[in-house]
């Protein structure tokens, strides 16, 4: 990088290397594409994982045919899964798909590409810095892979990592450590820029109650991260000591594992980690929801053909749910021995943080009311989500008050609570995202059939996999079990088991529709007609298609709402926030690629 | 490096915020470390708390040494403020002066502990001796990985870096100032860390 | 033996609180089901209703929704009537008020990989002295040798025996990593945390033969960490004990 570069206005002759272009490139929407198509990946990769433990849930100590030896004699000795590789499968699928995964897709793809285009911005406030944290995450995609060729494998202590089970894991766990340091660290640069950017860079007339409930999403979203992460920094911090420096942060006094007393000073506080470690998770969680409401919340309101009901209102509902999620933590941790009054406060708060999730679930639905409802494919997504992430939400309930968790903590029901939130949930709304925002980054449509395709047999799929678990767990069965066969509440409900891993494979195949779809249709001929080909309001369908370096040809400046859609008394369904007063209803434009 | 976009208010400060990009970004910086030491600190409070003796840390540190260092980091935050100001005021030579001479009392910060540690070592207490001392030196080590960030980057300032100066003089000041908020911060967590650890 | 009952919902009650615990179960399913089914019916109402058609615009400003302000205020008052009145006094219950533990059968479990030791104070009712230094393969839950309370007492491994109506107060801790202790016809979890000892209490009123399983990642064999519970008639697990007891040989003797 050329420090010494001081001509800013002056004009580039010469293109940048292919290196400099689309591998260190601090363009905002290279970046959001590297960061896209990197969790993308892992996203299909930390399915996979999962795909294999579902084999041995649903056919327990079965070889699993054909691939089961590919895995070596520690894994899959004669093809049939060993507990410790069962376990391992389970801390990377969790750690893969929240880490690795959906936020980084959320945030880091969707959030780099969109955010700066929506506020009419040149790119982030901090350039380097964006293109860091991409680095960053990608070489902790690469300690978190690479830890599976450890001796003893990957982490297996489950991605919430509790000691002192993680403390005496294998090494894969210390990798496990040293991989979320650096995801941390990406996490809190790509905060830092997004909450810099939407402050400071927001052009002309952009107030902050003109701006999309996308940029508002992304933007509570950031002091989530921003906030949290670092105390689960800490956490990793004390267990890499535990583990390599032999302190006892975690570990009391007077262990002994198989036999042999520990040889440690003690003093430590088990619960010290879990506390550390919430105190990150569960804002996590809420990182995990908030950027898929924006992402719905465009949706809807470009497809409905009119503003999002009660939109300040989901704006304040936002901060104040972004707020309650540093206070909630505990409810994780019900069932450790916790008295009274703590339980009382975190029940209370977790009861409290329901409402303004509540609030905005219904604006979206009330959003629908006299509207002129397109049944577009991101809509489909969009639509699905908010009675799959009324389910999770719900189910909830039960779990954040101490009478009812003291029979549903840790069981299947738990898993299926969460997944609902977030794979019916937020992957919904992320594919949602990909079929809208597709146009303006490639120029093309996604094909409308197979979009549809994808979309029914995901939904019911998920459906497949995920409302049995409801059931699992209300029936007693507990979460991380390599077997549950072996107790008669497990063998009671192994059919549904077995019908939950047949949903998971053909959830899969269900996706083979939608990787089709996104390969070919970067590359077909026939390109969008116009650079704003949904019709919307919002400032990233008024740049080229696609956006050149530096996003706007000229600054644009914003004069209403980011919804205004149908106003009375204009001859076009929707008027774009930057387009003058007395200007025309727009024409459709056609693309400039 | 080419291709690269003008951002607003990466120099000049924002009309309404009344920072500059840097400055603002900085500030975010220092409220996630807040949370990182927040975190270690509370980590100190619980264990003590449930300890059924701990030490106090006056008769196990060097309280002496530590006093010295808290000065000497005192002073360098002086020299650190003192070196922006410098360039506010356009001298050059004095700013060069003054940051060189936080950069030396870093270093001294450093010597100091490294010989606090030192001596520890020698009798062979460790982080695994006992909480205590796990807590204090993961403490202090992480803060003194903290001074050393700050040296490279206050070193990068002083040599290459500071031939900005000539060519964006108001941009380059901007670095000093949020270097100078990173090393007062660094700073302050000592200001805590030395009273909790070696008095109490 | 009386049979149980495990199905895909809610396993058969043999708690006396169970049933409390159970009822705060089925109320928020009920509330959870009527606020889906009432937002469902809303949402394809819409859907339905406001498809874009031929003539069909969409209204900029449609509605005030006082109906929705108001769905939302009972949701808030329904989730507090749930905590104040069926969760907390449930839970106050749970683990504030004990029996006495002359009415109740005193038991220590002591979970380890990958096992519950269960522990009895045999005749005298007193429990040994246990500390991590006298542990071995042949002394599970690491009783002082020296100590004469001990000498008498039980490791039931793996096996939870005790008889129905009355109060057992269970005394949890763990050896080595965090285990969790559930009983699903119980309605009971309560994680073994190290380093501490946490008290925990239940009553059964019917009897039969029940799992206990570990409800915490501990290893490997986290799956397999099954224990037999089995609530009694008094005269069978007199019986039972009296077994034991003979077996026992000074060192807290495994069944």
């Amino acid at each position: 990088m050329d420090e010494q570069h001081h001509e800013h206005h002056h004009e580039h002759h010469h293109e940048p290397g292919f290196w400099r272009k689309y591998v260190f490139s601090v363009d905002h929407k290279v970046i959001g594409i590297q960061y896209s198509l990197t969790s993308l990946l892992f996203l299909f990769f930390g399915f996979s994982l999962m795909m294999m433990m579902r084999w041995q849930l649903a056919y327990p100590g079965q070889p699993l045919p054909w691939i089961g030896r590919l895995f070596g004699e520690a894994n899959m000795p004669e093809g049939v899964m060993v507990p410790e590789f069962y376990n391992q499968l389970g801390a990377m699928h969790g750690t893969i798909m929240v880490f690795l995964g959906v936020v980084p897709l959320a945030v880091g793809g969707f959030g780099n590409y969109v955010l700066p285009l929506q506020i009419g911005a040149p790119d982030m406030a901090f350039p380097r810095i964006n293109m860091a944290s991409y680095w960053f995450l990608f070489v902790g995609g690469v300690v978190m892979l690479a830890s599976f060729f450890l001796p003893g494998g990957a982490a297996q202590s489950g991605w919430t990592s509790y000691s002192p089970l993680a403390n005496i894991a294998p090494v894969g766990q210390t990798a496990w450590l040293i991989g979320m340091i650096f995801l941390i660290t990406s996490s809190l640069l790509g905060s830092i820029n997004f909450i810099v950017t939407t402050v400071q860079l927001r052009v002309k007339g952009l107030s902050f109650f003109k701006l999309p409930f996308f940029v508002w999403a992304q933007f509570v979203t950031s002091f989530l991260l921003l906030l949290a992460f670092p105390p689960l920094e800490a956490a990793g911090v004390l267990q890499l000591m535990d583990r390599v420096a032999g302190t006892s942060f975690f570990l009391p006094s007077g262990l002994v594992v198989t036999g042999q007393p520990l040889e440690v000073s003690g003093g430590g506080n088990p619960l010290l980690w879990q506390h550390l470690f919430w105190f990150l998770a569960h804002p996590e969680v809420y990182v995990l929801i908030l950027p898929a409401l924006g992402i719905v919340a465009e949706v809807i309101a470009n497809n409905t053909r009119k503003p999002l009901w009660g939109y300040r209102t989901m704006v304040y509902s936002l901060i104040f749910l972004g707020f309650m999620s540093f206070v909630v933590w505990a409810h994780h941790m019900f069932m450790t021995g916790m008295g009274t009054a703590m339980s009382t406060f975190f029940q209370a708060t977790t009861m409290i943080i329901s409402v303004p999730s509540v609030i905005i679930l219904t604006a979206l639905a009330i959003s629908l009311w006299g509207a002129s409802i397109r049944f577009t494919v991101p809509m489909h997504f969009a639509l699905a989500f908010i009675p799959m992430f009324a389910i999770g939400g719900l189910t909830g309930l039960p779990l954040g008050l101490t009478a009812s968790d003291l029979h549903l903590h840790d069981t299947y029901y738990v898993i299926g609570h969460f997944h609902y939130v977030v794979a019916p949930g937020t992957i919904f709304a992320l594919f949602a995202g990909i079929y809208y925002w597709f146009p303006k980054v490639t120029g093309r449509m996604m094909n409308e059939k197979l979009g549809k395709l994808h979309f029914w047999l995901s939904l019911i799929f998920m459906n497949g996999v995920f409302m049995p678990m409801l059931f699992i767990g209300m029936a007693g069965v507990s979460r991380r079990l390599y077997d549950q066969t072996g107790y008669a509440h497990g063998a009671a409900v192994q059919d549904l088991t077995v019908l939950g891993s047949w949903s998971a494979w053909l959830l899969a195949v269900a996706q083979i529709p939608f990787i089709v779809n996104f390969l070919m249709s970067m590359r077909k001929r026939e390109k969008v007609r116009s650079d704003n080909p949904w019709e919307a309001t919002t400032l990233e369908w008024a740049t080229p298609t696609p956006p050149p370096h530096g996003n706007f040809l000229t600054a644009p400046q914003v004069y209403r709402g980011p919804y205004e859609y149908s106003v009375p008394g204009r001859t076009a369904d929707f008027w774009p926030q930057h387009l003058p007063e007395e200007a025309e209803s727009p024409q459709p434009r056609p693309a400039t690629t | 490096m080419s291709a690269e976009v003008e951002i607003p208010y990466a120099v000049k400060p924002h009309p309404v915020t009344g920072l500059f990009n840097g400055k603002f970004g900085i500030w975010l910086f220092l409220a996630s470390e807040v949370m990182l030491f927040g975190a270690l600190f509370s980590t100190y409070v619980l264990l003590r708390v449930g300890a059924e003796v701990w030490p106090h840390g006056y008769s196990l540190l060097n309280v002496p040494l530590a006093t010295l260092n808290t000065f000497v980091l005192i002073l360098s935050s002086v020299t650190m403020v003192m070196a922006w100001a410098s360039l506010k005021m356009d001298d050059f030579r004095k700013f060069r002066l003054n940051l060189g001479a936080t950069v030396l009392l870093a270093f001294v910060f450093l010597i100091v502990k490294a010989f606090e540690y030192g001596a520890k070592f020698e009798h062979h207490i460790h982080p695994a001796t006992n909480t205590f001392y796990a807590i204090y030196f993961t403490l202090t080590g992480l803060h003194g990985l903290h001074v050393i960030g700050g040296i490279l980057v206050n070193l990068y300032l002083l040599l290459p870096g500071s031939a900005m100066w000539r060519t964006e003089p108001e941009r380059f000041t901007n670095r000093i100032e949020c270097a100078g908020l990173y090393w007062h911060f660094v700073d302050l967590v000592w200001i805590f860390l030395f009273p909790v650890l070696y008095l109490l | 033996m009386s049979e149980t009952a495990y199905g895909w919902w809610l396993p058969m009650n043999v708690a006396t609180y169970g049933g409390e615990v159970d009822s705060l179960i089925n109320v928020i399913h009920w509330i959870m089901g009527i606020l889906f089914v009432g937002w469902g019916i809303f949402f394809f109402y819409c859907l339905i209703r406001f498809r874009r058609r031929e003539g069909q615009k969409a209204v900029y400003q449609p509605i005030h929704a006082r109906p929705a302000k108001y769905v939302e205020i009972g949701v808030i008052i329904a989730e507090a009537i749930l905590l104040l009145s069926f969760s907390m006094p449930v839970w106050a219950r749970f683990k504030g008020e004990f029996p006495a533990e002359k009415d109740a059968l005193v038991v220590r479990v002591v979970a380890e990989q990958f096992a519950w030791n269960v522990h009895y104070p045999g005749k005298d009712g007193k429990f040994g002295r246990t500390a991590p230094q006298f542990i071995s393969s042949s002394n599970l839950l690491g009783l002082d040798p020296d100590d004469p309370d001990g000498q008498d007492d039980i490791n039931a491994v793996n096996q939870l025996h005790f008889p129905v109506n009355k109060p057992v107060i269970v005394r949890l801790s763990t050896k080595d990593v965090i285990h969790s202790f559930k009983i699903p016809v119980m309605r009971l979890t309560q994680d073994t945390i190290p380093g501490t000892e946490i008290n925990i209490w239940f009553e059964a009123d019917k009897t039969g033969q029940f799992d206990l399983a570990c409800a915490q990642l501990c290893g490997l064999g986290h799956y397999r960490m099954r224990g037999a519970v089995s609530v009694d008639t008094p005269e069978a697990f007199a019986k039972w004990m009296e077994e034991r007891q003979s077996e026992v040989s000074g060192t807290g003797t495994e069944y």
